[in-house]
């Protein structure tokens, strides 16, 4: 790119024009690719960095202070016996792990529940359908996150409709527990993958599903070969909401998981009176999703969240 | 990795493990003050000297759910817009469900005035976060009932940091229709052949361990328990094994009134521990849930209403505190919460004449084996000195990790 | 390609499924806004008609779901300028350490919310004086930023930098090009963008009760507190229907403009 100055050609014999300062600066900025860069992501970065950043560092540190156990103040010195507290108890290994495979559960049947939806919605369903149905699966959005979850209370409780209805086949209720942590939070979070999915499929121009068949492939090989190579950075994408909202989350679990704890319960229950050790328990999920997305960065799927 | 990346996520690295150093460095945490050691300065600093005028501004209250109603629950039950229209003071509620909550809301120094319990009271002294109170500045203290004055969870070091709120048990609460007749005993909630399996729902809240230490006092007196909230190690593993023991039998802990009254209401609990407030929500639609103070005794709580240090609105929180305590009020309050009033004008002004004789209000006696909420801490507070107890923090954490397994 | 219609049938049978999993409970929440009993009893003996009638004169809820939806504004306008910026500088230059800058945006989100919420807590109350609604604001700006980068990043990538180039080229200036060539080309993937984070913003529980300030109440915060007392919790679930039945329209119409818009580029 070479353009400096107006193009209009200087009549004969005057020279000319010399340009103003806001040319020369916008000149100046046009040639200088960094400064242009800067321009553009000074606000953004510093916002980012001073606001979340910062923060996130500081709750690193803090996870390496302690309390003082009489007056429940912060005492700012070095240790690592929150760490060690959470490593040497079985008891909290097992809530990071349960929390983790409670992640991992959900997620894939998010993912097993879109995939089909989303196909549906994108492909399969008459055009003129289409923004009904999406509107349809994207509402659910908008109902307060507690009323869902307390609506699902209702129905799971042993004297609710659920245990009606599997009362009629002769089973009983499993009533609240992990199971229902796991329906649930599947129940809430199932948008977020759909959303992903069907955008990715709609974006698929028809014309490459043609040429698959022209090529003599099977719905199921056209499927395999042509679409999940698309389909498979939106699942990631969808993954990284479900995942994350899982691994945190500690409401649901009060409302609908009986007994159980998840980490996000221990976090909280420390909080006010012990931070430091609830800032090191919340540093464990940061480390996943931390790992989880440097593992996903190449699949592409951070583009499509 | 790359080389650039390694290069950065040093760089990363060891900015953080400086920037802890120098935090850890130019502060000494202010933990070791004590009131006593430095000299004539109460914590908290001194109590406000008076006297108390025309107040104005916004109070910012943080309440038990039931102590400040403000119309938005019953718009019959209201003691906040009188007060508001009286003063002028412009009122904020929020509430909570647990010390716990309490102590992290008050810690934002948001709030005003708060209505403490003993198990969040002294966290808040010590942490030197509320005032003492001088309770010449709040006439209706006067006719409060002697036995809740200068108690150790709302006076330190002859100190008075707040004023009395009203008292109460943690109660068994029982669906009636289940139990035609009262349980009289704790042991269904606690023993391993108890008959409630998956039907029992207990505090969810560290504090729980003295319920816990309560039956152990009835059941194993050879430990030698006289405090629950004095407990020695051995003691005070004792109460956690007891505790690993319900464990089966828990449908699920409770933080919330509602919760608790629906378990009790629709049947997925049968037992609980908790307070006449459920019972009296649920009860709205006839009686579901009864409450009875079992033969072990009972953990309690006498609450106090605590006034932040450095609070600009000073005015509006002595006139608060002197509404709250005042005998209409107070004895409103206890009505609709179910607990006994702490004004002793109170009990001639409840709509029902029984009330005070139900809650025992007047009663010495009853109160002898309630053990209200006090903060545990290192220095035992039954007074032995030969050993020392387990503090609140290890509570929390012993809780944290009971009900993480 | 070409499904049997056996196939085809079971796709839609799935997705009636699919559907009826997800309004099975909205369902109940709109049965329990009708249900007299306070304790949410099953199954409902009465119905009425009050909780609907308080719903609407209810000052709190009013009150609240103003402060949602100024909050949901701000939050979603400082998320539209900031990750606009960001996005043009993440797609149209190519700098060392771009991918690191593209994770740390995302953290954000990606980060359980409980996370973001002590520590922003922290800093706020430890070191920066207290909770207010700004403090609100800027926590949520913080998460809507991402969602707004990658629609309008999307939409950036499938731009042609050669328009913009050949806007500079006929004497545009930089904010001129962006004016009128590049915003409008962004325009409806910053609807898309604005929409989403809008809709995150005001459904966001977790890091709002550690931010926001003892004054202010969202509408989230407000449904909190309220399902503890008895008395509110039925309103509760009439306000939820009524958002659910009030939002459905302007999705679909959202969907219908941009969709169509996409639908037409594919062809």
């Amino acid at each position: 790119m070479v353009a400096t100055s107006p193009a209009a050609p200087a009549p004969p014999g005057v020279p000319a024009p010399s340009p103003g300062p806001v040319r020369v600066a916008q000149t100046w900025l046009h040639r200088t690719v960094w400064a242009r860069l800067a321009a553009l992501l000074a606000l953004p970065l510093t916002w980012l960095v001073l606001i979340y950043l910062v923060p996130l560092a500081l709750l690193f540190v803090t996870a390496l202070w302690s309390t003082d156990s009489f007056t429940g103040l912060v005492v700012r010195e070095l240790t690592f016996e929150n760490y060690r507290d959470i490593f040497t108890e079985p008891a909290f290994l097992l809530t990071v792990l349960r929390t983790v495979v409670v992640a991992a559960t959900v997620t894939v049947l998010c993912a097993l529940i879109a995939l089909p939806m989303g196909f549906f919605m994108s492909r399969v369903a008459s055009p003129r359908w289409r923004p009904l149905l999406l509107a349809l699966v994207l509402t659910p959005l908008w109902a307060a996150y507690l009323v869902k979850v307390y609506a699902w209370r209702t129905i799971l409780s042993p004297s609710g409709p659920a245990a009606d209805v599997l009362g009629w086949f002769g089973l009983s209720a499993p009533g609240y527990g992990l199971g229902a942590v796991v329906l649930v939070l599947t129940y809430l979070w199932l948008p977020y993958m759909v959303l992903p999915v069907h955008t990715a499929l709609s974006a698929m121009p028809e014309s490459l599903v043609d040429a698959a068949a022209d090529l003599g492939a099977r719905p199921w090989r056209t499927f395999r070969d042509v679409m999940l190579p698309v389909i498979w950075p939106a699942l990631v994408a969808g993954s990284i909401f479900t995942f994350s909202l899982s691994l945190g989350d500690y409401i649901t679990v009060q409302l609908v998981g009986g007994t159980r704890q998840m980490l996000g319960n221990v976090v909280y229950q420390n909080f006010s009176v012990n931070l430091p050790f609830a800032a090191a328990m919340a540093t464990l999920p940061v480390v996943v999703m931390v790992g989880y997305l440097l593992a996903v960065r190449r699949t592409g799927a951070l583009e499509n969240l | 990795m790359s080389r650039t990346r390694l290069l950065r996520m040093a760089a990363l690295g060891s900015s953080v493990v400086l920037l802890a150093a120098a935090c850890g460095g130019s502060d000494s945490g202010g933990t070791d003050e004590t009131g006593a050691a430095g000299g004539d300065t109460p914590l908290g600093g001194e109590p406000y000297a008076g006297p108390v005028g025309d107040a104005t501004g916004t109070l910012n209250v943080l309440a038990w759910p039931g102590y400040a109603e403000d119309g938005s629950t019953d718009p019959a039950v209201d003691w906040v817009t009188p007060f508001e229209e009286e003063t002028g003071c412009e009122v904020n509620v929020k509430v909570f469900a647990t010390s716990n909550e309490a102590v992290q809301l008050f810690q934002t120094g948001q709030y005003d005035v708060v209505s403490a319990s003993g198990d969040a009271s002294l966290r808040l002294v010590y942490g030197e976060l509320v005032q003492p109170v001088d309770t010449d500045l709040v006439p209706n203290y006067a006719d409060i009932f002697p036995e809740l004055k200068d108690q150790p969870w709302n006076t330190v070091e002859g100190v008075n940091y707040g004023v009395p709120h009203g008292r109460g048990a943690n109660l068994l609460l029982y669906t009636a229709a289940e139990y035609p007749e009262a349980p009289t005993s704790w042991a269904d909630m606690w023993e391993a052949d108890s008959p409630l399996v998956g039907k029992v729902s207990p505090y969810d809240d560290a504090i729980y361990i003295a319920d816990a230490a309560v039956y152990l006092m009835a059941t194993q007196p050879d430990l030698g328990i006289e405090n629950p909230y004095s407990l020695d190690q051995e003691q005070f593993d004792a109460a956690i094994a007891l505790l690993e023991q319900q464990k089966p039998l828990v449908s699920e802990y409770w933080g919330d009134v509602v919760k608790q009254g629906q378990g009790l209401a629709n049947g997925t609990t049968l037992q609980s521990q908790g307070w006449q407030l459920t019972a009296n929500l649920a009860n709205a639609e006839g009686d579901v849930v009864g409450t009875t103070k079992p033969e072990e005794g009972a953990t309690g709580w006498s609450d106090t209403w605590m006034i932040k240090k450095d609070t600009e609105v000073v005015d509006c929180a002595y006139k608060w505190l002197d509404h709250v305590v005042s005998p209409e009020v107070n004895a409103q309050i206890a009505e609709w919460f179910g607990e006994a009033p702490a004004n002793q004008e109170s009990c001639a002004l409840t709509q029902n004449e029984d009330h005070c004789e139900l809650f025992h209000a007047e009663e010495t006696e009853y109160w002898d084996d309630v053990y209200y909420w006090t903060t545990p801490t290192e220095q035992c507070l039954d007074g032995r000195t030969d050993t020392t107890c387990v503090a609140y923090d290890e509570w929390v954490q012993a809780w944290s990790t009971l009900r993480s397994g | 390609m070409t499904l049997t219609r056996p196939v085809k049938w079971l796709f839609g049978a799935f997705m009636t499924l699919g559907l009826a999993f997800i309004y099975v409970p909205l369902a109940v929440v709109v049965l329990n806004s009708f249900n007299a009993s306070t304790t949410f009893a099953w199954p409902p003996t009465q119905l009425t008609l009050r909780w609907w009638q308080a719903a609407f004169a209810n000052e709190g809820v009013r009150t609240a779901l103003w402060t949602s939806v100024q909050l949901a504004a701000l939050a979603t306008l400082v998320a539209l300028v900031l990750g606009t910026l960001a996005a043009m500088a993440l797609t149209r230059y190519d700098f060392f350490g771009r991918d690191v800058v593209s994770l740390l945006f995302v953290l954000p989100i990606a980060l359980p919310g409980i996370v973001t919420g002590i520590a922003l807590n922290n800093v706020f109350t430890s070191y920066l004086g207290g909770l207010t609604f700004a403090t609100l604001v800027i926590g949520h700006a913080t998460f809507c930023i991402v969602v707004v980068i990658n629609n309008a990043a999307a939409r950036l990538r499938r731009t042609a930098p050669s328009l913009e180039e050949a806007s500079m080229d006929l004497g545009a200036t930089r904010a001129r090009t962006f004016r009128l060539v590049t915003l409008p080309a962004l325009r409806s993937a910053l609807f898309a963008g604005g929409l989403l984070a809008f809709g995150l913003s005001f459904d966001e529980i977790i890091v709002t009760t550690f931010t926001a300030g003892p004054g202010v109440q969202t509408l989230p915060l407000w449904i909190f507190q309220n399902l503890f007392r008895p008395n509110q919790a039925p309103i509760v679930n009439a306000v939820a229907a009524f958002l659910v039945l009030v939002s459905i329209v302007p999705i679909y119409l959202a969907n219908r403009l941009s969709g169509g818009a996409a639908l037409a580029a594919q062809r």
